[in-house]
């Protein structure tokens, strides 16, 4: 845990748009070890497209994002083999994270001991979640970026994926939330992606 | 890292092991058995066209795989998650370079055997159009890595894919295939070469080209 304190997060002015169409702007924040974002509004308005920029997969429009620690990110594609068993996808991500250390007890906790020896593709989109999120407690990244974390999950998955959230937060990481979805997480920040929607543009 | 990143592409690309994998083979051996029936016995003129129609199906295998090679990673999300990782997408492409060539080039060289039989080919020509499958294939992999990259993203791509090739394999091809006809192993120098240099630009070429693919 050493250093998770220094963790950090910011965006500066921060401008995204998706094809030509300007989906927010002026966007800043500063995240630090300890500290969680909830980043809410409706479909459509640019959370999916501010976490990618945030992960340093896109470049943004305008502004910047200084980040300290390692990035872990959960979207929408779990990133495991279809043709392989649960088992050997997961196992290819412990060996890029953690040298072959398998992650057991984050596969546990999410309940899916009973369908690791079962193909990838057959697995629900619920199952495949818990298992992209078992990946990422597994990834011990100090900076969680999760898009949409808690859809496709029954209640309880959802009660236990809040959960570890908070414990991640409390171990002086950083978590970033986007979802339309409340969170039962403490001392949890609320972002408005549609406050920095930029003007709509005057009817000719 | 590159040893799990290689094992993974290997498991996923390598004939028999892979879903489907073998196909490459099973087409570049099914072409040599159906070209005598199709222009008849004459060992003669199997002879002296025999070595071209090897280097042409090995073209056209090599381009087979071509639809799984890149996209089904960009959809999962491997790409994103690795270079979150901190591994860079031209180690990701160096990679993948690596396991496709093996995939289909060493299997294909062996495939060569019995197609040479089933073409009537002499030893003098089975002899060139190996060290030419060896000096070329490398080189058809890294032009269709790049292909594949480079239409991951598009809706149409594997139909683009088999029209970009043409141009660029077209120099191995014409080296490879000349060496035949011409008895001349100097040429085959030519198609190493190219060969190398495809090898080098492709890995940067299909790392670009994800990249920009992440931008649309």
């Amino acid at each position: 845990m050493q250093g998770s304190a220094s963790s950090l997060l910011s965006a500066r002015d921060l401008a995204c748009r998706r094809g030509d169409r300007l989906l927010f702007r002026g966007l800043s924040f500063d995240l630090t070890g300890g500290e969680a974002l909830h980043v809410t509004g409706a479909n459509g308005t640019g959370k999916s497209t501010l976490i990618r920029a945030l992960a340093g997969l896109t470049k943004p429009f305008a502004g910047d994002v200084r980040l300290h620690g390692e990035v872990a990110l959960l979207d929408d594609r779990p990133a495991l083999d279809p043709d392989l068993t649960l088992t050997r996808a997961i196992e290819f991500w412990d060996q890029i994270d953690r040298n072959g250390d398998p992650n057991c007890a984050a596969v546990s906790m999410l309940g899916l001991d009973s369908l690791l020896d079962i193909p990838v593709r057959y697995l629900s989109t619920g199952q495949k979640k818990r298992a992209a999120l078992a990946v990422l407690m597994g990834s011990d990244s100090t900076i969680w970026l999760l898009d949409e974390p808690l859809s496709g999950l029954d209640t309880d998955a959802i009660a236990i994926v809040a959960e570890r959230i908070a414990n991640h937060v409390e171990l002086g990481r950083i978590a970033l939330i986007a979802s339309h979805q409340p969170l039962a997480i403490e001392g949890l920040r609320t972002l408005a992606i549609e406050d920095f929607a930029p003007e709509p543009e005057p009817l000719a | 890292m590159i040893g799990t990143l290689l094992k993974r592409d290997l498991a996923k690309f390598f004939p028999f092991t892979g879903s489907g994998a073998a196909l490459p083979v099973v087409f570049f051996v099914a072409v040599a058995m159906l070209f005598p029936f199709a222009v008849g016995p004459d060992a003669n003129l199997l002879g002296r066209t025999g070595g071209g129609i090897v280097w042409i199906a090995a073209l056209l295998a090599a381009i087979l795989p071509l639809e799984k090679l890149v996209a089904q990673d960009i959809e999962l999300g491997t790409f994103d998650q690795l270079k979150l990782r901190g591994i860079a997408e031209e180690t990701m492409m160096a990679v993948r370079l690596a396991a496709h060539w093996l995939s289909f080039g060493p299997p294909l060289i062996l495939a060569t055997f019995p197609a040479a039989a089933l073409l009537q080919l002499d030893n003098p020509t089975l002899h060139l159009l190996l060290i030419g499958l060896l000096a070329g294939t490398p080189g058809l992999a890294a032009i269709g890595l790049m292909i594949a990259a480079l239409t991951a993203s598009l809706r149409a791509g594997s139909a683009l894919s088999g029209l970009m090739l043409i141009p660029l394999a077209l120099p191995i091809l014409i080296f490879g295939a000349g060496a035949l006809a011409r008895e001349d192993q100097a040429s085959l120098g030519f198609v190493g070469a190219i060969s190398l240099l495809l090898v080098a630009i492709a890995p940067f070429a299909a790392g670009a080209a994800i990249r920009a693919a992440r931008e649309v």
